[in-house]
């Protein structure tokens, strides 16, 4: 009684500064406001330093020449087009590199980390082993190992490994033969398109046809067929060109067909193999935080293991792994910015010969932290989307 | 609430202390360096002949005696001087932001340089140029043959552009491949995996030193750009740059004139009037720069003339075997001139 009278006339009395909510309110404003102040001092300083010194400042160099070289360019690039399109190729460069990164870090990573949970002895320990030897030593000195390893082991152009006909791989790059251009490949992308539409159709009706009989479809093994087969048949329709663009040597270096650097190999691996083996750990922790009641329900109702795994134990793992995964997805991107040690013209190196040629190292900074912020909120957007989509819904 | 604020304040304290700087403003860097005892020079920590500390640790190079020179003809003592380590991408923003009072690290003297990013380049301590490293088993006579080849590129001064204008204006073609560090663009060169390695002959030339068999390589004949390598000051200060400008002058006029570090306290007594007037003999030139009459004296006496600094790390007796070249007396059909000191 005593209790609520006294609540009851400190909300009426109390003054603000004593009400910790509205002091918080206070607190916070004026924080920001101070933040605020201390950039702008920050920024009018620089740039009052900078006009006092004639340094000319802002993003003006975009338009000029760049005039520098870059490696292995995704789209078409010389030394006589602009900064702006060489930072751009620099970034494609990033985000390639990156994706193809995620993807195989993500296979690995579970691979492995249902490895490192299998009963047989031999497996568990292979993936623990591998686990531990990775995770635990620096990326960079990993990179540094697999770079070596490329130019040193792999012989020169001429006397290239041919395992297969048209196949080379030398240490200036890996070298596989490309179909020749011909209009079937252009119709080719439009079948693929229409078997995914078709196989997302076929799932929602299986969906409810299963909800109305209980009868299941093979959605999967019919999304694989018809992705696969009908490029094949449109391929077959259109009269299965065979030509081939094959690398060959001329002067110094292979040319034609697709190829990658061993720079872009060695980042690559590098980074996935690092990665993949903290992915196998979370993969690990969060198909073990599924209590094993759980798989004794699911086998008490008579579901057979891979369906126990797939309908019971990694939807309620996902729930736990995707969080994590995120980060591990954003560190891999990040790391991705240790390629200048090594050669590969990403993002940060592209930045940087831009920064040694114009001088403004201010603004080229800027960038960077500005292109790698984008890249890392795009990606854990996704990933937020997608966490919402799989997370369990509690009731 | 307030708790969680505490370091907050801090950190923002911190932030400001740290953002203060930007607004000293010192004045005359003359007086600041007197004051502070000692004179900040940004060198390259990795650069043998120019700018690397020696195993005892000990700073050895051009562009570290050309420091210790400026260090001599104010303080009369070449080793009040603090060494910053600089990388290509800080150097210039650390002299802007007067974290060093010179920069003496074998940067290159361009137009934007000089202009849009306020600086002075003073008189150039190496005439260099940018050439090509390939092992001489490719076979070839110049770079023009270099078509489609691949080449290493060490990041730098200016390197990557040259590169790209010598191989556009050949109509010719190339795969780079820029690696920042030293040692792996080396070793990535070494094994193979590029045709040639570019950058300034200098460095090539103490490049192909380390090499596991040097005389697998040859450098080109090919020089295909014009690096003048030369100290450089702030925008603003006159003084400060005719004081750094004629320090190097006065090594360059120092070995023209005849004196060395052996013969100066003998010429004190000389009675050549330009030797009279160089080492303050008769007074007048260090009124005139701010300093000590004795500062051209101290400079010889202390690290020598241009010619003994040069053969001291670079020239034919170090590892890098370097030849005069460009870098002679205009007598010698070199580029080394300085103007009269009067």
């Amino acid at each position: 009684m005593n209790q609520a009278t006294k609540t009851i006339s400190q909300t009426h009395h109390i003054p603000f500064w004593r009400d910790p909510a509205k002091r918080g309110i206070v607190l916070q404003v004026v924080a920001l406001l101070f933040v605020l102040m201390l950039g702008y001092y920050v920024f009018s300083n620089t740039q009052a330093n900078l006009r006092r010194q004639s340094i000319a400042t802002g993003f003006g160099f975009f338009g000029k020449e760049a005039g520098f070289e870059i490696g292995e360019p995704m789209i078409s690039y010389s030394a006589a087009d602009t900064y702006a399109r060489a930072l751009l190729v620099g970034v494609l460069n990033t985000v390639k590199v990156s994706f193809a990164g995620i993807v195989l870090t993500i296979l690995i990573g579970l691979f492995v980390g249902i490895a490192r949970l299998s009963k047989n002895w031999l497996v568990s320990n292979l993936a623990k082993g591998y686990i531990e030897a990775l995770q635990n030593v620096p990326v960079l000195l990993q990179l540094f190992f697999w770079y070596g390893l490329f130019h040193n082991a792999l012989p020169l152009p001429r006397q290239s490994i041919n395992p297969l006909p048209g196949v080379f791989i030398n240490n200036r790059g890996f070298y596989l033969p490309l179909p020749e251009a011909h209009p079937a490949y252009k119709w080719m992308a439009p079948a693929l398109l229409a078997a995914f539409v078709i196989s997302y159709f076929l799932k929602r009706w299986s969906r409810t046809r299963q909800d109305l009989t209980g009868q299941t479809f093979p959605v999967f093994t019919s999304f694989m067929c018809l992705s696969i087969g009908m490029p094949l048949l449109v391929w077959l329709v259109s009269g299965a060109p065979t030509g081939m663009d094959l690398p060959h040597l001329r002067g110094f270096n292979f040319i034609g067909g697709f190829s990658f650097s061993p720079e872009f190999g060695a980042l690559l691996i590098g980074l996935v193999l690092y990665t993949s083996a903290f992915v196998a750990e979370i993969v690990r922790a969060g198909i073990q935080a599924v209590s094993h009641g759980q798989t004794e329900a699911a086998a008490s109702i008579g579901l057979r293991p891979k369906l126990v795994l797939t309908l019971v134990i990694l939807p309620q793992a996902l729930r736990v792994i995707i969080p994590p995964l995120t980060n591990q997805m954003l560190n891999l991107t990040k790391n991705s910015s240790l390629a200048i040690a090594i050669g590969y013209p990403d993002f940060v190196a592209v930045a940087n010969t831009t920064i040694n040629q114009t001088g403004q190292a201010i603004e080229g900074v800027a960038l960077i932290m500005v292109t790698y912020l984008v890249i890392s909120l795009v990606t854990s957007a996704f990933m937020n989307w997608y966490n919402k989509r799989t997370a369990l819904v509690e009731r | 609430m307030s708790r969680s604020i505490k370091p907050g304040i801090v950190i923002l304290v911190a932030a400001l202390m740290l953002a203060l700087p930007l607004i000293a403003n010192a004045g005359e860097t003359l007086d600041a360096v007197k004051a502070r005892g000692y004179l900040i020079v940004g060198v390259n920590g990795g650069l043998f002949g120019f700018g690397m500390p020696d195993e005892k640790g000990v700073w050895r190079g051009l562009d570290v005696d050309t420091g210790r020179a400026v260090a001599a003809a104010i303080f009369g003592d070449p080793d009040k001087i603090k060494f910053v380590t600089l990388t290509t991408q800080t150097r210039f923003t650390a002299l802007q932001s007067k974290e060093v009072d010179v920069l003496c690290r074998n940067a290159t003297r361009t137009l934007t340089r000089e202009t849009e990013l306020g600086l002075n380049f003073v008189a150039v301590n190496y005439y260099d140029g940018q050439g090509f490293l390939i092992p001489k088993k490719l076979g070839i006579k110049s770079a023009k043959e270099l078509d489609g080849a691949s080449v290493c590129v060490l990041p730098g001064t200016t390197t990557e552009q040259n590169v790209a204008d010598f191989f556009r204006t050949n109509k010719i073609t190339m795969k780079p491949v820029v690696i920042e560090q030293n040692t792996e663009l080396n070793q990535a060169f070494f094994s193979g995996r590029c045709d040639c390695l570019t950058s300034d002959a200098s460095q090539l030339a103490g490049i192909r030193a380390v090499a596991p068999n040097p005389d697998d390589y040859m450098i080109l004949p090919d020089i295909i750009s014009k690096e003048p390598l030369a100290p450089a000051v702030r925008h603003g200060d006159d003084q400060w740059r005719d004081i750094v400008d004629f320090c190097v002058l006065a090594m360059i006029a120092a070995e023209d004139i005849g004196i060395n570090s052996k013969n100066v306290d003998e010429l004190l007594k000389s009675d050549n009037p330009d030797v009279k007037r160089f080492l303050g003999v008769t007074p007048g030139n260090g009124k005139a720069l701010g300093l000590d009459e004795k500062w051209a004296y101290n400079i010889v006496k202390k690290l020598g003339n241009y010619g003994e600094v040069f053969d001291r790390n670079v020239g034919e007796e170090t590892k890098l075997k370097l030849k005069r070249g460009l870098n002679a007396q205009w007598k010698d059909g070199g580029l080394m001139y300085a103007p009269p000191f009067k």
